[in-house]
């Protein structure tokens, strides 16, 4: 398969160098890069392939504003250095929108170039919350939630939804659980929320009751937790012993059957976020089967993702009526459009909203997602 | 309220105060006679609630009730604890009996590897569900944020044990001879003391209270890993060395000190302060008596 990938790759590559100068006017380029060859290629060919798929539809249909859309691929290999050659590389080669990186790091090396030359970007994969949030790179967006969308999205459902009022954090001291605290934190300061505890709880500890009575002491109607399982199961389990009825909210690391099998009934009622179930989209079906008719194989990593991120793109540029970078800009930022993995738009800072996890509860000893 | 929140706070450290010292009495009286650190004791305590897992489903199936399971869960559990650690001497520490200091060291942290991997291969790497044998009383149902019924079986169930091993000690033939042991070890075998048979009892006793936390603990919790033993060794060896380590007084003084320092600092302070200051304790405490609270200083003979 990688062989396959690494010959297109290659053939349309010789495709691109062989189309005279003349003819390039008239098509709308899309460059496509990230790793098609060495040890993380298993994460780009998905998004390469996915782009093809969708190009092939696009053009077959007429292509967008009356041109035929044309790739340029590129394989960067998830390399920094590599990335910004080949980001210098699209640039000259003159693509109106590029579709990648994969990684974060490479992602990042690249973006600066593509700022300069005034190209949008477009990653299915790169959740490194600053380069979003960090303002640096208007240029950039992406159809995979950032690290840091589970936190927002939680905070917000128990905000809006569930009314908290007074918050208390608790986090596992890991990378993961504490990061999650801190975005949870920040999105409630934001909002205005109180936010009575922010504290780290020894993961393994013989038991967290002190803490707990803290919760029940400063008066905090919900506890959000950033860790796994275990801890998390502790916690309730201690919260329903000292008769407290703070609602508790986690993340994708407490959603799984563990939590149920050793919180047992005291996990009734938990919510917590996770990656929402897509296969339930006709659009997510539909990209998968092409993928399925057209190589007889699963997508991998990233391909809805990428797949939306090519309809995304060709569809701002349809709708902002050329390739002019504030035009294309702003139709990404107010328009929705239909993908695999939901109808998106995005926000100011270029992730996508809606896209990504729910929130779930625990009802009768199962996961349940909430609308 | 204040009143209440401190006192929810000093039950909470004195639940978590006792079971360390139910751990850290079997550190000390192994340190007391033959000088060891027994690395593996945390394990025996996490063997404990394995097998105590084990009976209640068992049990379960055959439909008994709460306190029932309960009450066989842990003496098999106890029974197994303490052939566990009867074995564990007779493997790991009496070959080396007399070799450098070292050497049993390392055995012991071998041992305390060993049978961490032993439970997760035999059993599982994941997270149990222990299903919470100790009933709910209705009659502490006003109290139960500031003690609950799990708490008041703990602080029960751990007062008998340390009685009864007061007794054991002060007043028993058997409790005699180990404490001759404890004071000089060939002297005692002069005077016609089964030395080796005291140490393996010593081994025995510490399991059984190990065994005893492990089950109370895990009902407590409502949770079992093959990892909950490290964690708990730790602070109670630390419990042991702040009280002294060879005193039995000591290592409860040393459990409840930590239990609540912990407790206190989570609650007053942050979470985040509570491992800090309980080692700032430590620390400021064998400075000031290096020994530990309740150690005696052994003069060194020339």
């Amino acid at each position: 398969m990688k062989k396959v990938g690494a010959f297109l790759a290659t053939a349309i590559l010789a495709l691109c160098v062989l189309v005279p100068g003349g003819a390039m006017a008239d098509t709308i380029k899309l460059g496509v890069a990230g790793p098609h060859s060495g040890d993380l290629a298993p994460y780009g060919i998905p998004t390469m392939r996915a782009a093809q798929l969708v190009v092939k539809e696009v053009n077959e249909r007429g292509g967008v504003l009356g041109k035929q859309v044309e790739l340029l691929i590129q394989d960067e290999q998830c390399d920094p250095n590599i990335a910004t050659n080949v980001a210098t590389r699209l640039v000259t080669d003159g693509a109106h929108v590029v579709l990648g990186h994969i990684c974060s790091g490479a992602t990042r090396a690249a973006l600066g170039i593509y700022r300069e030359a005034k190209i949008p970007v477009m990653s299915p994969s790169a959740t490194n919350p600053p380069l979003t949030q960090s303002g640096e790179y208007p240029n950039f967006f992406r159809t995979i939630a950032s690290d840091d969308m589970q936190a927002k999205l939680a905070v917000d459902y128990a905000i809006d939804k569930l009314g908290v009022k007074k918050v208390a954090v608790l986090h596992d001291r890991g990378d993961y659980g504490r990061g999650f605290a801190e975005f949870a934190k920040q999105r409630l300061d934001e909002k205005g929320v109180e936010v009575v505890m922010f504290e780290g709880i020894t993961p393994g500890a013989m038991d967290y009751s002190s803490v707990v009575q803290r919760v029940r002491r400063e008066n905090a109607d919900s506890l959000i937790f950033g860790g796994y399982h275990p801890e998390a199961s502790k916690l309730v389990t201690q919260l329903e012993r000292r008769r407290v009825d703070a609602v508790f909210i986690s993340d994708d690391g407490v959603k799984d059957d563990s939590f149920l099998n050793v919180a047992g009934t005291a996990a009734e009622g938990a919510y917590m976020t996770g990656p929402k179930d897509l296969s339930a989209l006709p659009l997510n079906q539909a990209a998968v089967q092409s993928f399925r008719d057209a190589y007889g194989a699963e997508p991998g990593a990233f391909f809805q993702e990428g797949y939306a991120a090519t309809q995304a793109l060709l569809n701002a540029i349809e709708k902002a009526g050329s390739t002019d970078y504030d035009a294309v800009v702003n139709a990404l930022r107010t328009q929705y459009v239909e993908t695999p993995v939901g109808n998106i738009k995005f926000d100011e800072k270029g992730d996508a909203e809606g896209v990504g996890f729910s929130v779930f509860k625990v009802e009768n000893g199962a996961f349940v997602e909430m609308q | 309220m204040d009143i209440e929140y401190f006192l929810e706070l000093f039950f909470s450290g004195l639940t978590r105060g006792s079971i360390y010292a139910l751990i850290a009495l079997g550190y000390t009286m192994v340190y007391g006679i033959i000088q060891l650190i027994n690395f593996a004791h945390g394990e025996i305590y996490m063997i404990g609630a394995f097998v105590a897992l084990i009976v209640a489903g068992v049990c379960t199936i055959y439909g008994l009730s709460g306190f029932a399971i309960l009450v066989l869960a842990a003496a098999i559990a106890i029974i197994y604890a303490a052939a566990y650690g009867y074995t564990l001497e007779k493997i790991a520490y009496r070959p080396l009996r007399g070799s450098p200091r070292l050497s049993p060291l390392i055995s012991a942290i071998g041992m305390s590897i060993f049978l961490q991997n032993y439970v997760l291969l035999a059993q599982t790497p994941d997270f149990l569900p222990f299903p919470r044998l100790i009933p709910s009383f209705a009659f502490m149902d006003p109290v139960a944020h500031i003690i609950g019924s799990p708490e008041l079986v703990i602080l029960i169930t751990t007062l008998i044990t340390m009685v009864l091993l007061t007794l054991l000690i002060k007043k028993s033939r058997v409790g005699k001879a180990m404490r001759a042991t404890q004071q000089d070890l060939s002297m005692a075998r002069l005077v016609g003391i089964n030395v080796d048979r005291v140490i393996s009892l010593t081994f025995v006793i510490g399991s059984v209270l190990a065994a005893i936390g492990g089950v109370l603990v895990a009902s407590y919790i409502g949770q079992v890993n093959f990892y909950i033993g490290f964690l708990a060794g730790v602070k109670a060896f630390t419990a042991a060395v702040l009280g002294g380590i060879g005193s039995i007084p000591g290592a409860v003084l040393g459990g409840l000190i930590i239990g609540w320092s912990e407790s206190f600092a989570a609650g007053y302070f942050s979470s985040d302060y509570e491992d800090v200051l309980t080692f700032v304790l430590l620390v400021v405490i064998l400075i000031v008596r290096p020994a530990g609270i309740l150690g005696k200083v052994r003069k060194q003979k020339v």
